[in-house]
């Protein structure tokens, strides 16, 4: 659990990233998270893991392999989700200037590792 | 979905809309019920109700054992439904929420929806019933209302 709280703030520490979590896909569950104190990470995982669940069975719908990156982007921040292997979700919320490129590569070395 | 009191639909509504739940028992601790959704047959849901209330009081009387805080909620995941159940407080006394959930749905999206339920019933619910003397031909009758109006019979 240290060794995922360290590998979750090599995401943090990212311009923009105001936290990152590891999900559970199944249960919406946060698994492991490292957030700023005003965010709380439980509704966000619960609904990014609906979201990713759901893109899932429409790209498996459409004949397409899961997604590998989903950046949702609103008025005021922005929400970026990486599926690891097996059931989990590695997961940055950021601001809308958030430096997608670096995080992205952040979140997929993270996801790549296993967990 | 019935319920007994006006006042629990609207956010019970939204509750069920957004967490995809599959059946949802809102009842009194003492296993009285107030709202269903899902169940079909009488005999299930009060058996549900029964066996709810139950295990609230066995993880509370747990919890005063092992000299902690009351435990707020507890889950059991299967193989292909998820169970949640919670108690929480309104101005009408304690209530406990039951909710199946399958694939569609998750527990975490429960959890979360469930607690925005909790503080829309709080935010509306009216005061404390006032109580009255209770005769057993009221009683007959009033059960026999809550029926109808949970199974529409």
């Amino acid at each position: 659990m240290q060794d995922l709280a360290v590998a979750l703030e090599s995401i943090t520490r990212v311009h923009g990233v105001r936290g990152a979590m590891v999900v559970s896909v199944s249960d919406g569950l946060v698994v492991a998270e490292s957030l700023m104190e005003d965010i709380d990470g439980a509704p966000i995982a619960a609904l990014t893991a609906s979201l990713a669940t759901r893109l899932r069975r429409t790209t498996e719908a459409a004949g397409r392999r899961q997604p590998t990156f989903l950046h949702l982007r609103a008025d005021t921040g922005t929400v970026l989700a990486v599926p690891s292997s097996g059931d989990l979700l590695v997961v940055a919320i950021g601001e809308q200037d958030v430096n997608v490129g670096l995080a992205r590569l952040e979140m997929l070395h993270l996801a790549e590792r296993g967990i | 979905m019935r319920a007994l009191e006006p006042w629990v639909e609207a956010p019970l509504a939204t509750f069920l809309a957004e967490s995809s739940a599959r059946l949802t028992l809102l009842m009194t601790s003492a296993g009285q019920v107030v709202a269903q959704h899902g169940f079909t047959r009488a005999f299930d849901v009060m058996s549900a109700a029964a066996l709810g209330a139950a295990i609230m009081a066995s993880t509370d009387e747990l919890a005063r054992l092992m000299e902690v805080p009351a435990f707020h909620a507890l889950s059991h995941q299967g193989a292909h439904y998820g169970l949640f159940l919670s108690g929480f407080d309104t101005p009408r006394g304690r209530w406990i929420g039951l909710v199946v959930f399958g694939p569609e749905s998750s527990l975490g999206l429960v959890q979360l929806f469930f607690q925005r339920m909790v503080a829309d019933l709080v935010t509306v619910a009216p005061g404390p019933e006032p109580t009255g003397q209770v005769l057993g031909e009221d009683f007959e009758d009033e059960l026999n209302a809550s029926l109808r109006t949970l199974f529409g019979q």
